[in-house]
């Protein structure tokens, strides 16, 4: 028996979850772990709801609509078909945003800006050096100078005041 | 009338001193720059521009806030009608039509009348605000808790027929947006829910980040791979004189928008965008030709981008007159407002006229000031579109991780951006509408307060909602529209978006 797909197989496409299938399991595994959460809270009685009465709604409403959503998911397309060419430069684009995150309060919102603002455009979009040195530091000292000095919002100074 | 003329006449004496002038006049240029940027729609733009507020009057906040939220909905269909693409969501019918009238050699015109229709749907819109505000903050004052609890399940339902995703979706995503807003101290027991060890939850999820991230840091995760910018047309001055044909053309569009987009405006939901779309649909339903939209045809311009502006003035009303937001947008808007200690309801316009009407009067300066400002400018503004757009989102990141930080100065609101960004993104490509969360998460605290207080009220029974009148009649209303909703799901007839081509332009 041969391993390669035969042309009846090519020809039906990509098999699997559909993606509102797949979403619609997403829903209920949360309302399943949202259930599960809430167990910490009082849900009190009709007459005195508690804390966690309108979870506890919340989440059984979710996962019955997070059933029928993948039950009714006749038209969505394969998940495995569907087009995600942008994945990676997202993925990309939130690991540096979390880098900064981390960073901001540890070395300043001038330093991360620039640092962040070097990492997109030399390294993702790899810009000739120049500008993406004049917009790195000209953002992030104008954008301070607006935000912190101008509008008065404290902003994140590093170990070295700057 | 005389009362309303009189309180008119208060607030352009307060509109129309120098300094809201100078603030109304910044709220529309930064919001027409917002509004041409892809990726920074009007709600990130207010979102980000609100830690910037937290230092001037309320009356000042409120008037710049409104001037960026207007003048994004102009910008953005600068970049419709000229390059194909929508600065900001409501401009997508834009597009069809008015990039047409572009390549056609009609720009001009096209930005002419979307400036025209715009300028006179956001007037007609705000003589409905002053007249209906007034009479709903009255009629809202007979509210319990019962009522408010009936009003805000009604929203939902009506935003989930509305919207323009599934129904079943869209409820998915306002129960995901409750659920957001049940994190945090509850209010009536001091019980700290789902923070999971994390101190600064304890307060709750911000709609700022939320809004941020769902709507900014996603749009940026979709378009960050694209290639260069196409070519930008500059039309001169003298180009941009409709021709009277073309007047006569937008005119009932033009009026039917505005009236459209008002009434839509007032209902929960993405109204500015939903507008847009119902218009054009009626519009070429109504037309003898309508073989000519998709072509060129001015009708496909005036009407969209009359409704969408009149949207975005008659979602000020529940705002104003109920304290209820019923758009992403309003809901950032009254953070603005609460930060200044100013709590919208039944109550503000009897209490605070100055700032009510003086609102009201600066949105009909904001209209008349973009009209001046944007036609002449036009060719100033492209200007923005010629930045590559590798230069441009790194820099909306960073304006978004400002944005969002200077809020309340916290690294965790940075991360729930992130998260909420990733989160929108998938949504996004999973086909789920985004807006619910940003509400579901606005109006939990208020929903479940009503709800307790209502079931405390009446021992536990239920029936507190049908024996009170106005309770009943909003729960009855919900209820035929839970109906119309399940039509679609239970028969293979079409519902009303597929009649005006929604599913399948946002898809």
């Amino acid at each position: 028996m041969s391993s390669e797909p035969s042309g009846t197989e090519q020809a039906r496409g990509p098999r699997g979850l559909r993606n509102d299938q797949f979403s619609g399991l997403i829903l209920i595994a949360l309302a399943l772990f949202i259930g599960w959460e809430n167990r910490a809270f009082p849900v009190g009685s009709l007459q005195d709801p508690g804390p966690g009465y309108m979870p506890l709604g919340l989440a059984i409403f979710l996962g019955l609509i997070g059933l029928l959503i993948a039950i009714r998911s006749g038209d969505s397309p394969f998940l495995l078909a569907a087009p995600w060419p942008e994945a990676r430069r997202a993925v990309l684009i939130l690991l540096m945003c979390g880098l900064a995150a981390l960073a901001l309060e540890r070395i300043g919102y001038r330093l991360t800006i620039v640092a962040l603002l070097i990492l997109f455009l030399g390294v993702v979009e790899r810009r000739k050096p120049l500008p993406v040195a004049l917009v790195a530091i000209g953002f992030s000292l104008a954008s301070y100078y607006v935000v912190g000095d101008l509008l008065l919002v404290p902003l994140p100074r590093g170990p070295w005041g700057f | 009338m005389a009362e309303t003329l009189q309180n008119l006449l208060l607030g352009f004496s307060v509109a129309l001193s120098p300094q809201i002038l100078v603030y109304a006049f910044a709220g529309c240029i930064i919001g027409t720059l917002v509004g041409m940027m892809p990726g920074l729609g009007p709600l990130a733009g207010i979102s980000l521009l609100l830690p910037a507020t937290f230092g001037l009057n309320p009356i000042i906040a409120v008037v710049l806030l409104a001037g960026v939220y207007y003048g994004a909905m102009y910008g953005g269909s600068t970049t419709s009608i000229l390059m194909r693409i929508p600065g900001e969501a409501a401009s997508v019918m834009t597009c069809v039509d008015g990039y047409a009238m572009t390549q056609n050699g009609r720009a001009g015109p096209a930005l002419a009348i979307a400036a025209i229709g715009s300028f006179v749907a956001g007037t007609l819109g705000v003589v409905g605000l002053m007249l209906l505000a007034p009479t709903l903050a009255a009629w809202a004052l007979r509210f319990g808790p019962p009522e408010y609890t009936a009003l805000l399940l009604m929203g939902f339902f009506i935003l989930a027929y509305m919207s323009g995703g599934s129904v079943p979706k869209t409820l998915a995503m306002a129960a995901l947006g409750l659920i957001f807003g049940m994190i945090g101290i509850d209010t009536m027991t001091g019980y700290t829910r789902f923070t999971f060890g994390v101190i600064e939850l304890g307060d709750g999820i911000g709609i700022v980040p939320v809004a941020v991230g769902l709507f900014g840091i996603s749009e940026i995760l979709l378009t960050a791979g694209a290639v260069a910018p196409p070519k930008v047309q500059r039309p001169k001055l003298r180009e941009l004189v409709p021709s009277g044909e073309e007047f006569r053309l937008s005119l009932g569009p033009i009026g039917r928008g505005s009236l459209l987009g008002f009434l839509i405006g007032i209902i929960p939901g993405s109204a500015h965008i939903i507008s847009s779309f119902v218009s054009y649909g009626i519009e070429r339903r109504l037309s003898k030709h309508p073989e000519r939209f998709g072509q060129g045809a001015i009708e496909g311009v005036a009407g969209p981008e009359s409704a969408n502006n009149a949207a975005a003035t008659g979602a000020f009303v529940p705002m104003m007159a109920l304290g209820i937001p019923t758009s992403p947008i309003t809901a950032v808007m009254i953070a603005a407002l609460m930060v200044h200690g100013i709590l919208p309801g039944p109550m503000l316009i009897q209490q605070q006229p100055e700032l009510f009407w003086g609102f009201v009067a600066s949105m009909y300066v904001g209209n008349v000031v973009l009209l001046i400002l944007n036609l002449p400018m036009v060719g100033l503004f492209v200007n923005l579109l010629r930045i590559p757009y590798a230069y441009l989102y790194p820099c909306i990141l960073c304006f978004c991780i400002l944005g969002v930080y200077s809020v309340s100065s916290s690294v965790v609101d940075v991360w729930i951006m992130l998260a909420m960004g990733a989160i929108g993104y998938a949504l996004r490509k999973f086909g789920y509408d985004l807006a619910p969360i940003a509400l579901g998460l606005v109006l939990a605290p208020m929903l479940e307060l009503s709800l307790r207080q209502s079931l405390a009220m009446s021992a536990g029974d239920y029936a507190i909602f049908i024996e009170r009148p106005i309770a009943a009649t909003m729960l009855g209303l919900g209820a035929l529209i839970v109906l119309f909703s399940l039509k679609p799901l239970i028969s293979k007839g079409k519902d009303w978006r597929a009649s005006v081509g929604l599913e399948s332009e946002r898809s």
